[in-house]
């Protein structure tokens, strides 16, 4: 091990002891944002899983939407814990992905079309979720059953449980990561988001390999949602799925940056800090200033800035050690 | 068959002619600049509160205002290629996806700022016909009619002038116009500058219909690309008839069930269709 490696362990259990003293010390406001930024960049890590092979989905609005209304439904009408709901969430997620995925990937939809069909499935849950208005509420959303605080509830007024189930959910996210990082299969997933024809002829399983990161990818999209539901309590069509939530989602991760672990986390952070730090420095008077200068910063840093901010730096940082080249990294 | 039902769908098939109009916008533009505007939608947005403030609030006659709003568009349109297209025209297109989306936030956010989120008419009421019982819009078949007009007019613009030739030219292929002393700068801009008119056109027409608001883009946006992909990106022709099957589903969906589960047939149907041809409808 040398030296930078074990610098980088020193610098991750500072981190990691500051992340778990911090409900201690901060007030409620910036826990209440600390846990939206975890949640946020748990799905925005989930959407990096397959954004940075290239399979750009502006679909996983959708995941969210089934994962945030499925847990929320059930306790509320049939009293169904979110212990078994969130489950079912899940699964109906993976569900949909297969049922959407497969021929997707058997029929070679991919590129513009790809994320044209995603932006449809988006749509057809946000309208669903409308359209069910008898027991969603439609567009004016609705609020769940409250009980208090109730582990079987999975409802915590006191925000450090959430911020504590927040936390690891995002670090199991980070690990998933990881797993597929260093696997044998991101190394099969770069051909495959390269040339798939190509792929296939050095005897890649194409298919397999995408249904297996669209299902995970999926799956903890879903798990995010759900645990956004569980913390927000209400819920609004519009802000758990559709066209605008798949956007924020595609747009925090890469902004952030999606081909290092940290960056759709850093988007995460940035977006939320940047959405909340102009909401309070414009004041309520003048809403949509917010996202009218988020809107240009996106602008400026899909065209000045295309691997986002963390790979950006990394460019910038001086290479000690010459890396082992990383081929098709750069495609943004 | 129900007289109800044919009312339904005479009313989709008149949406139709609009949402062809938008669909014939970007497919030119994907055509030849290549290029998807995710923002297409929100182009008329623009062009719908133009509208609304240069009639309802200034006085300006209506004809005068569509004019300027189509003008204004235009314009809108040629300044989004230039300030935000053509940096990125040689980056992946995913990369243009998103910028155009970046845009989508900024122009649905400007509104918000500008504007608030009230929903305003430019209080046209133009009468409902009574065709054998059943009731049609007068506005939805103005609409119709220019929509079908302006398509004509944009099919011999393409035919008969020497741009439409650049055009057609660059659509069929990008690298050889260049060396036939055709400048592709300038066609993109007068494309863009095409289809920016055509969203102001489409903005006219539908300002006569329904409210605007900084939302309304939401609306037709994932339609229109869903009508385009299902003609086949860039295939105009496609592109004309996808949209009359697409507004007849939404027509007929909304008279058994309600408007959103409608559009949940249709967004369905286009996924299925997908596929079944991935390429597009009309595409061999």
């Amino acid at each position: 091990m040398n030296y930078a490696t074990s610098m980088m362990r020193i610098l991750m259990l500072v981190g990691a002891a500051i992340l778990v003293a911090l409900p201690a010390f901060v007030p409620a406001y910036f826990l209440h944002l600390l846990i939206q930024i975890l949640i946020w960049a748990f799905i925005y890590t989930a959407w990096s899983l397959m954004g940075r092979f290239g399979f750009v989905s502006f679909g996983h609005g959708a995941f969210m939407g089934l994962g945030a209304y499925i847990p929320a439904l059930l306790w509320t009408f049939w009293d169904v814990t979110p212990w078994i709901g969130i489950p079912i969430a899940v699964a109906a997620a993976i569900l949909l992905a297969v049922i959407v995925g497969y021929p997707c990937f058997a029929r070679r939809v991919v590129g513009h079309y790809f994320a044209l069909v995603t932006l449809a499935l988006s749509q057809v849950v946000l309208l669903s979720l409308t359209a069910a208005r008898d027991i969603t509420g439609g567009s004016l959303g609705f609020t769940q059953k409250t009980v208090g605080h109730s582990w079987y509830a999975l409802q915590f007024p006191e925000k450090s449980y959430f911020y504590f189930i927040a936390l690891l959910l995002w670090l199991a996210g980070l690990l998933v990561w990881q797993r597929i990082d260093r696997g044998i299969s991101r190394e099969a997933l770069e051909a495959i988001g390269e040339d798939e024809d190509a792929a296939a002829a050095v005897g890649i399983d194409v298919m397999y390999q995408k249904m297996r990161v669209t299902i995970i990818s999926a799956a903890l999209t879903a798990l995010g949602g759900a645990i956004y539901g569980q913390y927000f309590m209400y819920l609004n069509p519009e802000t758990v799925s559709g066209i605008t939530v798949s956007l924020q989602i595609v747009f925090a991760a890469i902004a952030g940056g999606v081909y290092s672990m940290f960056g759709p986390s850093v988007g995460a952070l940035l977006t939320l800090a940047l959405t909340e730090g102009l909401r309070v420095w414009f004041g309520t008077e003048f809403i949509g200033a917010a996202n009218t200068i988020y809107g240009i910063l996106l602008v400026l840093c899909v065209i000045f800035l295309p691997q986002g901010v963390v790979g950006a730096l990394q460019r910038m940082k001086p290479k000690r050690t010459p890396q082992p080249a990383k081929p098709a990294a750069v495609k943004p | 068959m129900d007289i109800y039902l044919i009312e339904a769908m005479i009313n989709g098939i008149l949406l139709g002619g609009v949402l062809a109009l938008l669909a014939l916008g970007l497919n030119l533009i994907f055509g030849v600049v290549d290029v998807v505007w995710i923002s297409y939608a929100d182009i008329v947005m623009c062009g719908m509160y133009g509208i609304y403030f240069l009639y309802a609030q200034f006085g300006l006659p209506l004809p005068l205002a569509c004019l300027i709003g189509i003008a204004g568009s235009a314009c809108l349109g040629a300044l989004v290629h230039k300030l935000i297209i053509s940096p990125v025209l040689d980056s992946p297109p995913l990369n243009q996806l998103l910028a155009t989306g970046g845009l989508l936030f900024f122009l649905q956010s400007f509104a918000t700022l500008l504007f608030g989120t009230d929903f305003r008419n430019i209080g046209v009421r133009l009468p409902v016909l009574e065709i054998a019982t059943m009731y049609v819009s007068f506005a939805r078949l103005i609409a119709f009619g220019v929509a079908l007009v302006g398509a004509v007019v944009l099919y011999f613009f393409l035919k008969k002038t020497y741009t439409g030739a650049a055009i057609r030219a660059i659509a069929q292929d990008r690298e050889i116009v260049g060396l036939m002393g055709i400048d592709q700068r300038r066609v993109y801009l007068v494309v863009s500058a095409i289809g920016g008119a055509l969203a102001g056109l489409a903005a006219c027409l539908l300002a006569l219909q329904y409210d605007v608001h900084p939302f309304i883009g939401n609306t037709f946006g994932p339609v229109i690309f869903m009508i385009c992909v299902l003609g086949g990106l860039g295939n105009m022709l496609g592109g004309f008839f996808a949209s009359f099957i697409i507004s007849l589903i939404i027509a007929i969906g909304g008279y058994y069930s309600s408007t959103e589960l409608s559009y949940v047939f249709a967004f369905s149907f286009f996924i299925v269709l997908m596929f079944i041809r991935p390429r597009g409808l009309f595409t061999p």
